[in-house]
């Protein structure tokens, strides 16, 4: 993670994307999210849905697990030039979530990030707060999901204060 | 036929929606497959982040409600999914061990303009811990089916197999 010094407002990542398979999407849920209509293809096709889909939430959970390992590879690469790596730290939560359209079986899906707004947190000195805006969009390039989350990042100075 | 419909909630009403105790093990799974953070996967590593020992990822937490929902009322509801998710609040972190109850209160309902066989109910979720806390407040507007349209679409069949 870059410091919060380092972080401009406009700044945009491209995250990765995956695949959802059959399998995936009835897996997630079974243990999360038992609805007809993403466990069961006969089910869905008797839904509003027409036809087996992901959960929203899974949709969601994706996006999570590639803004991970895209962090997890920057900071790889500035350890690799020996630069020193920001802590990313807890977030207090998201807004504005939609499910633009269902996620069906052989989707992919491409997320990616952009910093919307940021300020320093009077109430934790060496943290700022960052929003972004995540998206994820098919292979037809059609938006399936947006929201706007916010997480705190370590700024430069608890660095220099710490050492 | 499901028990509940759209008709069935009303501004006001407040459910609890059951219990559930989380455990190290679930955790740390879920945050291995979306979420692989060091405050959600190694207690020592956990130990040297803002939160100070191992707690569950946000996104989890997101998840158990879901699953709490489905388990409680919506299995049993003419449940059509959500379009989104207004707001979520991560208050306080769940440790593992923890016992939390959901409650839901309804805030608004309002039937679909463009759909007549279809209302969505406004509610807010919160899951509570053992010292009575707040740990994730959730506004979700779900679609539910309407009493009067679903009658009629159970109907349809049973007359035809008739005739």
């Amino acid at each position: 993670m870059k410091f919060f010094e380092d972080i401009r407002v406009g700044e945009k990542s491209e995250l990765g994307r995956h695949t959802f398979t059959a399998e995936d999407i009835k897996a997630f849920a079974a243990r999360f999210d038992p609805q007809p209509f993403h466990l069961d293809e006969a089910a869905a096709a008797r839904s509003h849905f027409g036809r087996l889909c992901a959960s929203g939430w899974h949709t969601a959970c994706v996006w999570m697990r590639l803004m991970i390992d895209y962090r997890r590879r920057e900071d790889e690469q500035r350890r690799a030039r020996g630069e020193t790596v920001a802590q990313l730290g807890p977030s207090p939560g998201f807004r504005d979530l939609e499910w633009l359209k269902p996620v069906h079986v052989g989707d992919t899906i491409s997320y990616a990030t952009e910093v919307v707004e940021m300020r320093p947190l009077e109430s934790r000195p060496g943290w700022g707060m960052i929003v972004v805006r995540n998206t994820g969009a098919n292979q037809r390039g059609e938006a399936v999901i947006s929201f706007v989350s916010s997480a705190f990042v370590e700024r430069r100075e608890r660095q220099s204060q710490a050492s | 036929m499901p028990r509940l419909h759209w008709e069935d909630f009303s501004p006001g009403q407040v459910t609890e929606c059951g219990s559930r105790f989380i455990t190290r093990a679930e955790i740390v799974a879920f945050a291995a497959e979306y979420d692989p953070q060091p405050a959600h996967l190694d207690e020592a590593a956990a130990r040297a982040t803002l939160f100070g020992g191992l707690v569950a990822s946000g996104w989890h937490t997101c998840c158990v409600l879901m699953r709490m929902l489905s388990d409680d009322f919506l299995g049993d509801a003419n449940f059509m999914g959500a379009p989104g998710v207004e707001e979520v609040k991560w208050l306080v972190p769940i440790r593992p061990g923890e016992r939390i109850n959901a409650r839901a209160t309804v805030l608004e309902t309002r039937p679909s303009r463009s759909r007549p066989d279809i209302g969505f109910v406004k509610f807010r979720f919160e899951l509570i811990n053992a010292a009575e806390e707040p740990v994730m407040t959730l506004v979700v507007s779900p679609m539910f089916g309407r009493r009067a349209a679903n009658a009629g679409r159970d109907r349809a069949p049973n007359t035809a197999s008739r005739s």
